[in-house]
């Protein structure tokens, strides 16, 4: 039974019966089931992430304000990079259908091109999550707690009453300069400006950043900022406890780090999925170039494959869905 | 009831030849299946940016809005991408009824479990 499938269906594979119920072959059959069995992975960590997610008491962070961010632009687009992330997920599964279906009519020149374009739209997904995994651990400014009550006025008029220990927000321009200012690199100092303070970076590339305005619930709901007197009022108000970022101890995202340690955990665990699949299609690839189900007179390797490769795409579905939208 | 498990004329996966005629066929549909999940995506997006969370009763509409969308598109990906739509009715129940029946009820569990919890804290504090 082991090895590649043979066309002609021999007396081995037969069940006790006479028959071959599920009428595929040995291998595809052994793929569904371990599909199956990774599926229930996947769903029992989401499932968790459902569980942990449902009895927190602290405000969970809206999937929308901490993914909005596209590569080389400034402003901010919710959930579009996740999009498109999504979508070329997408298309590479429906390259992976084409090379499945040419290979049922035994047209190596197509097989070969269809999976060409599923490796390449897999190496793409791999760096948009790198990408990704890149923007979430750097973050966008990082945060700040406070170590006494204080009452302010937001820039659209409303008052807040923060308590003491609740988090608040820096612009990417004064955090990117915060965190050496907090590690203590002496080329960055705190100095009097004008307005309030500001942070001054010396050295090779010198420049430094304003404390123009700060704001306040910036992941989880109405996202408002606070400038001028108010913000230094806050800034002053500042704990030694920054976080920027995130990593595995500790986040700006959320005040549960189960925030941060599903993120990593699920879409590095899909992640690891898609890396293994675009070295298998890799394989395939190079073994469909060579002609070797040419001479093996099919393409069942392709389809088989293809079943894994649909599969990551499905997860990604079911991620994007409970961890980014909901 | 007709049975559909047996091997009456060769129909095996590796002699599952088609004709450039029936390939066309495939192929249009896969691009229709194609434009579906893409509107879908899009749709999902559309509505995550336009509608702000609350505890109304319109946001839990359109948290299962979401759901079946999904539930929609798994379905088009596992049936015609994965063509299990296309295989013995056997191979079907094989793998869709233990995980229908497994996720369900680890569902059932967390979810009861959870908020269980979550209702527990709010007492405590």
């Amino acid at each position: 039974m082991g090895g590649e499938a043979t066309k002609v269906i021999s007396k081995d594979v037969l069940w006790g019966g006479g028959q071959s119920p599920f009428s595929v072959s040995y291998g595809k059959m052994m793929m569904w089931y371990f599909l199956v069995s990774d599926a229930l992975t996947f769903g029992g960590l989401l499932t968790a992430y459902g569980f942990v997610r449902a009895s927190s008491t602290d405000p969970w962070p809206i999937g929308e304000q901490v993914f909005r961010a596209l590569p080389f632009m400034d402003g901010e687009y919710p959930l579009i990079y996740v999009a498109l992330m999504t979508f070329i997920l997408i298309v590479s599964s429906v390259t992976m259908v084409m090379a499945v279906e040419a290979g049922h009519r035994n047209d190596k020149k197509r097989v070969v091109t269809w999976l060409g374009w599923t490796v390449l739209g897999g190496f793409i997904f791999l760096g948009s999550q790198a990408w990704e995994w890149s923007h979430f651990i750097h973050g966008s400014g990082g945060s700040f707690l406070l170590t006494k009550n204080v009452s302010v006025t937001s820039d659209d008029g409303q008052e807040f009453d923060l308590l003491k220990g609740e988090a608040v927000f820096m612009d990417h321009h004064f955090g990117y300069l915060a965190e050496p200012w907090i590690e203590g690199e002496p080329q960055v100092s705190l100095v009097e400006s004008d307005h309030g303070v500001k942070l001054v970076e010396m050295g090779e590339h010198p420049h430094e950043a304003e404390l123009h305005s700060l704001t306040l619930n910036k992941y989880i709901a109405n996202e408002v900022h606070v400038s001028g007197e108010d913000a230094l009022k806050l800034w002053n108000a500042r704990s030694e406890s920054f976080s920027f970022g995130a990593n595995m101890h500790d986040n700006e995202y959320a005040i549960q780090q189960s925030y941060a340690n599903f993120f990593f955990f699920i879409t590095g665990f899909h992640g690891f999925h898609v890396f293994s699949g675009v070295l298998i299609n890799l394989i395939i690839f190079i073994m469909a170039y060579r002609g070797v189900f040419e001479r093996r007179k099919h393409y069942e390797m392709v389809e088989k494959i293809g079943l894994y490769w649909h599969f990551v795409d499905l997860v990604w579905v079911f991620v994007f869905t409970f961890f980014y939208l909901i | 009831m007709e049975r559909d498990d047996l091997i009456v004329n060769d129909n095996y996966a590796l002699n599952a030849h088609h004709s450039e005629e029936e390939g066309a066929k495939i192929r249009r549909n896969t691009w229709k299946v194609t434009a579906i999940l893409t509107v879908l995506t899009s749709l999902e997006v559309a509505m995550g940016i336009y509608f702000k969370r609350s505890d109304s009763f319109s946001w839990v509409m359109i948290k299962w809005t979401f759901i079946v969308l999904t539930l929609v598109k798994a379905a088009y990906i596992v049936l015609v991408f994965m063509h299990l739509g296309d295989e013995r009715s056997n191979l079907k129940k094989a793998v869709l009824a233990p995980y229908i029946l497994f996720v369900g009820y680890l569902l059932f569990i967390a979810i009861t479990e959870g908020f269980g919890h979550m209702n527990l804290s709010n007492e405590h504090h």
